[in-house]
């Protein structure tokens, strides 16, 4: 099994006319997934590669006659916020948010309402998810047969604040022959809807993952968020980070930001350097190099069998 | 978008938290008219977005209108870290009894706003918060629900205020928590927040910081506190390389560059991406004692033109005879595409693309294509089975190996 989707997992693509919502609606089809329906205000009765478009959540509900599982957001900045609210409402659980920019309030609201509702928020500015083989939520991995290419099943849950290194470090876990069990580009920004921790206890409970690899950046308390509940959950999953972004601690850099809207350091425990040492001091260890991580995996997995 | 004191505290006065009868001058004559209409001692502080002011001597106290005149001349001449500043603000010399600090802030981990209090006001918060916990309050919001005075009374009581103190203080900091709020704010903070010898309370200092995804649904108040939303507000002054990407950039809608070199004075030039990948490629290349002259994003799918404008512009920099083309693997923009933009660009500046091209190392979408152009022109094409590491190395080893 895996964590977050499944074989019979099935979603709708809010924004599906967009330019990029085509070709990730193509892309998710051709790789298996089951895309029940797109909305776009205005376009009902359309329909993109084979998917019908209505113009509400509800009305894509009734059509599919039972509950849908999940939806992939992509609409402009302005509209995300009511398009995450539809979908909560609509009874969906899993909401992956592909759009960029949006302001931390939006994000922030959308976040507290799906937690009293029960649902998952995955992103903003993000990929989405995959499982390799079973099923691709989002533009993550690209056109199907790129996405065979990298990810194949296996071992080791992946999580990332980049979507591209989700990619880059599932490919080489594949071609290290250990293999993905779920890969989340969990998205870039200050504010998510699911962070390292907030994962963590699917993956402990997921029986195909014996391991975790993080990417991440400078910026926020993600990573003391996940030692924190590493020793409170008492979690021997074994974990191993990459840090990108090291360059940013240096003293001619300061104030100014790169990447993602997340990455900016707003305190001295934002910074890589500070980073590292926590995740190290919680027996997590943090390689240098992208290709150092499947041999440290495969010797915490020596460790702990 | 950060914002000037002048502008903090006009914010600060329209949200109906009581300020001083400060007044704004652009000029050493205005600065004097602002002082006669106060009427009194004023402090004389200077505009700039940068901190550090007070050491550079840019506030300064006057007893005269003659004075606050010849104090503004000075400080309006004087540059604080590079900054030229945009006026000064002349204020009442105000009798103060004690001073607050104020603020509200994101706390991502919560996912919600923090309001902070403190009643040891006027200094670093995060000194106060290390040495004198118990006088930081601290409260959460809700972002779904009207903010409530009575948290903002919770905050202040923690602190252990009562009396007529707390009943004044209190509306201030709910003040803040729904300024924070309407107006999309990353920062919020009132310091110091001043109690008066007769018992009121004033902001002496605001510093407002606004989410620069959110400036576009702000124009209202934004103009109604004239700001400029065209008038650039880095912390530094953008280059001329910086510069032209943007307008690259910005001429064409297709997929996003992105190229920095404040800081970087090295001779390797960079075209790299996406994100994540730009951070990872760039760390890589330092790690192996390489000199980076320039940070660079590509992302989304440019356009052949506007890859070309980014490597171009990238060879243009003093200093840089080669370039690496460097990216994690790609899924949406197409690697044939860049290895046109950049073979391109070698080629209009008269450059040999196999010499300038110190390595290509994009494996992903369209691949092949990529990989066939590129060899045309005797490049050699680096696929996923060479690691970001060892593509950095090259580069490294190409640019600086002679040396």
């Amino acid at each position: 099994v895996s964590i977050l989707l499944n074989e019979d997992f099935t979603f709708i693509v809010q924004g599906i006319t967009g330019r990029e919502a085509v070709n990730l609606t193509r892309e998710c089809l051709d790789y298996g997934s089951k895309v029940v329906g797109g909305v776009t205000p205005g376009r009902k009765g359309r329909e993109v590669h084979g998917v019908p478009v209505f113009d509400t959540v509800a009305q894509a509900v009734a059509e599919h006659g039972s509950p849908i599982d999940g939806s992939v957001v992509t609409v402009p900045p302005a509209f995300t916020k009511d398009a995450v609210v539809e979908a909560i409402e609509n009874g969906i659980g899993l909401i992956v948010v592909v759009t960029e920019r949006i302001p931390r309030r939006d994000v922030a609201e959308m976040v507290e309402l799906a937690g009293e509702r029960g649902a998952r928020i995955i992103g903003p500015n993000c990929l989405g998810v995959i499982v390799p083989g079973v099923c691709k939520m989002g533009g993550i991995g690209g056109p199907a047969k790129d996405a065979a290419k990298a990810y194949k099943p296996g071992q080791v849950g992946v999580m990332s604040r980049s979507g591209g290194m989700t990619t880059e470090i599932s490919s080489t876990l594949t071609a290290a022959g250990l293999g993905v069990s779920t890969a989340c580009s969990i998205g870039g920004d200050a504010i998510i809807g699911s962070t390292y921790a907030e994962l963590m206890p699917l993956f402990e409970q997921d029986e195909q993952t014996e391991a975790i690899v993080i990417y991440t950046e400078p910026g926020g308390r993600m990573e003391a968020e996940l030692v924190d509940w590493r020793r409170e959950s008492g979690s021997k999953l074994p974990i191993v980070a990459f840090m990108a972004g090291k360059f940013m601690d240096d003293e001619e850099m300061q104030g100014m930001s790169f990447g993602h809207a997340g990455t900016i350091v707003e305190g001295a425990e934002d910074s890589a350097t500070q980073k590292i040492a926590r995740l190290e001091e919680a027996g997590i260890p943090v390689v240098e190099r992208i290709d150092e991580i499947p041999a440290a995996v495969k010797q915490k997995l020596g460790a702990a069998a | 978008m950060r914002f000037y004191e002048y502008e903090s505290r006009k914010i600060v006065e329209l949200a109906g938290i009581p300020v001083t009868q400060y007044g704004f001058a652009k000029t050493a004559a205005e600065a004097r008219d602002a002082a006669e209409r106060i009427g009194g001692p004023v402090v004389i502080k200077s505009q700039v977005l940068v901190g550090g002011r007070m050491k550079a001597g840019g506030v300064k106290f006057a007893d005269t209108a003659e004075q606050a005149e010849r104090d503004a001349a000075e400080i309006l001449e004087l540059e604080i870290s590079g900054h030229r500043p945009v006026g000064v603000l002349v204020d009442p010399k105000a009798e103060v009894e004690q001073e607050y600090y104020a603020a509200v802030l994101w706390d991502g981990r919560a996912k919600r706003p923090m309001m902070l209090f403190s009643d040891m006001g006027g200094i670093d918060i995060e000194e106060v918060a290390e040495k004198h916990p118990a006088h930081v309050g601290r409260g959460h919001l809700s972002n779904l629900h009207p903010i409530p005075d009575f948290r903002a009374k919770e905050v202040v009581s923690d602190v252990g205020m009562t009396g007529s103190e707390l009943n004044r203080a209190t509306p201030i900091l709910a003040r803040l928590a729904r300024l924070q709020r309407d107006h999309d704010m990353t920062l919020a903070e009132i310091n110091p927040l001043a109690r008066l010898s007769d018992g009121s309370f004033v902001a002496l200092d605001a510093h407002m910081e606004m989410e620069d995804e959110a400036v576009g649904r702000h124009k209202k108040v934004l103009g109604e506190i004239g700001v400029e939303l065209e008038e650039p507000r880095e912390l530094y002054e953008p280059s001329a390389f910086e510069r032209n990407v943007k307008a690259i950039d910005e001429a064409d809608h297709r997929g996003v560059i992105q190229g920095k070199d404040h800081g970087f004075e090295g001779n390797i030039g960079l075209v790299i991406g996406a994100g994540g990948g730009s951070l990872t490629l760039t760390d890589a290349v330092r790690s192996q004692g390489g000199k980076p002259a320039n940070y660079a994003e590509i992302g989304g799918n440019p356009s052949v033109a506007k890859s070309k404008g980014l490597a171009m512009e990238v060879l243009k920099k003093e200093g840089v005879e080669k370039i690496a083309v460097m990216m994690s693997i790609v899924s949406n923009t197409r690697v044939d595409i860049v290895a046109r933009g950049v073979i391109a660009a070698c080629l209009e500046l008269g450059k040999d693309p196999a010499e300038t091209i110190a390595v290509f190392r994009i494996p992903g979408a369209w691949e092949e294509e990529g990989a066939k152009i590129l060899g045309k022109y005797g490049i050699d094409f680096n696929d996923r089975s060479v690691s970001m590491w060892d593509a950095a190395g090259t580069a490294v080893q190409k640019v600086q190996g002679a040396s």
